[in-house]
């Protein structure tokens, strides 16, 4: 038995519990895996709409004179590209080029920013933050544990979440607003994590079981459902979405994970530029590569991949995908020249299962009506 | 397929039911349960040899991998392609359309060392399983 004593909390859990949500320790919070089905919850997201609690996501302020260059330092991606009421997706980066985090960075006005980041390495984000303002003008604040974060995902969340939001509809992919609900603050970004249209809202805690039986009655008609860690990891894998730890981490770049786009060589320094140009001139070694199974099976994390006979790498996250209903996985491979369509073979539950190589993400999304 | 109630259990959660001579075995609604969203279930050839405790089928939900162990020893005397081709079945139906194999017991008293279902439902309760 895991000692749940000593697990973290959200303001959801007792509502969750109650709906009868399976409950697992993730990274040391106690959070829902699946409220009815995986396989339906998945589903409902890709076709009508999922709500999901990712309270335990953290969100760190930064205001302030030198906020926008302190943040530009700290990012691999180009945070003068956004202006008030736009977010971004980044990576922070040690010096080494590896990855700290994967971010988002929003703008709610000039010089004022909140990141949005991982729930396991919230506690090292801070002191990483807190370490590079230093001599800086500039005001930081962990406001991890005074939000609660709701994200509805899929192509029908526009029209639940309008109904408690008007003015979502008019939000661009990636655009922020900052409005309030239930009479306080609350940030209504056009992002997620599935590879849906939808919304990820933060507000105080004390509001944040009201949201969520607002949007849990209100969805009931849409066919939209509360969704658990489960379908949160077969959508995002499906979408091509990094799993901080286990797909990324301080010792794999953002190039040897595929990506690139998220690295603005060209912008002034920052932190792990040089690497990153190092690792560029020299080439990689290896990089994160798709594999879909060519037979029934389902891989699993740590799964060996075998290109040509000899073991090229490990699989760090891999699953049923429910949209393509075969086996997929992505791992570090060593062979960096495999183009996809490759015939590989992957180990999965003590024998070697036909796949190949794939191109990721593996699900793109049908073109937004809108 | 019978009743849960008259089929046998293993610790491992297989239910098993002897009828015209043949063992039919599957896993019972608390292990589909816990397993949930069944994918994918390899199950073994007919005319194999497996001995009691023995891993001889693979159910696979979303979630993870689990060996089906063969309550008795015997032949496999046949699979349930169904299963094989629907796989839900088994969290559907796991007693009855979601059935898995069918052992030809070399010895039926093996059956008696296995749980009842009013012993297994306790089993259940018990915080060790």
């Amino acid at each position: 038995m895991t000692a749940t004593a000593e697990l973290r909390r959200t303001a959801l859990y007792n509502v969750q519990k109650e709906m009868g949500a399976k409950l697992v320790d993730f990274h040391g919070w106690e959070l829902p895996i699946q409220f009815s089905s995986i396989l339906k919850e998945h589903q409902a997201v890709r076709t009508a709409c999922g709500f999901f609690d990712v309270s335990h996501m953290g969100q760190i302020w930064a205001e302030g004179r030198d906020a926008a260059d302190f943040l530009q330092r700290l990012n691999s991606n180009d945070i003068r590209r956004i202006g008030p009421g736009k977010a971004i997706y980044s990576h922070l980066l040690n010096e080494r080029g590896g990855v700290v985090d994967d971010v988002i960075v929003s703008c709610l006005g000039p010089g004022r920013y909140m990141t949005v980041v991982n729930a396991a390495t919230t506690g090292k984000d801070w002191a990483w933050f807190q370490k590079h303002a230093r001599g800086r003008e500039i005001r930081l604040e962990n406001m991890s544990d005074f939000y609660g974060m709701l994200a509805v995902q899929g192509p029908l969340a526009r029209r639940i979440v309008s109904e408690l939001v008007p003015g979502c509809v008019k939000l661009p992919r990636f655009g922020v607003l900052e409005t309030e609900l239930f009479g306080r603050q609350a940030i209504v970004q056009r992002t997620g994590y599935t590879g849906e249209d939808g919304f990820e809202i933060m507000v105080p805690n004390e509001v944040c079981v009201r949201l969520w039986e607002e949007l849990i009655s209100r969805g009931r008609s849409y066919g939209a459902v509360p969704c658990g860690l489960g379908a949160r990891d077969t959508l995002r894998l499906e979408a091509g979405y990094l799993l901080y730890g286990q797909d990324v981490d301080d010792e794999h770049s953002p190039f040897e994970a595929g990506y690139d786009w998220v690295v603005k060589l060209d912008k002034p320094d920052f932190i792990g530029k040089q690497a990153l140009e190092r690792q560029k001139r020299e080439g990689l070694r290896r990089r994160l590569t798709g594999v879909k199974l060519s037979e029934k099976g389902v891989p699993r994390a740590g799964g060996a991949v075998y290109a040509d006979g000899r073991k090229a790498g490990e699989l760090c996250s891999a699953t049923f995908s429910p949209t393509l209903g075969t086996g997929i996985g992505v791992g570090y491979l060593d062979r960096t020249d495999l183009a996809p369509g490759r015939s590989v073979e992957v180990e999965i539950h003590g024998r070697r299962a036909a796949a190949e190589t794939a191109s990721v993400p593996f699900y793109k999304r049908p073109v937004a009506a809108d | 397929m019978p009743a849960p109630e008259k089929c046998r259990f293993a610790k491992s959660h297989e239910w098993a039911y002897l009828d015209g001579g043949k063992v039919a075995v599957g896993i019972s609604d608390h292990a589909q349960n816990e397993i949930t969203d069944v994918v994918f279930v390899e199950l073994p050839k007919p005319g194999r040899r497996v001995k009691a405790g023995e891993a001889c089928a693979v159910v696979e939900s979303v979630k993870a991998a689990f060996d089906i162990y063969a309550p008795v020893s015997g032949e496999i005397a046949a699979v349930n392609a169904d299963a094989a081709k629907d796989p839900s079945l088994v969290n559907q139906s796991p007693h009855d359309k979601g059935w898995l194999f069918a052992v030809a017991p070399a010895d039926p008293k093996e059956l008696d060392a296995l749980m009842d279902y009013a012993r297994y439902q306790e089993f259940l309760k018990s915080a060790a399983h």
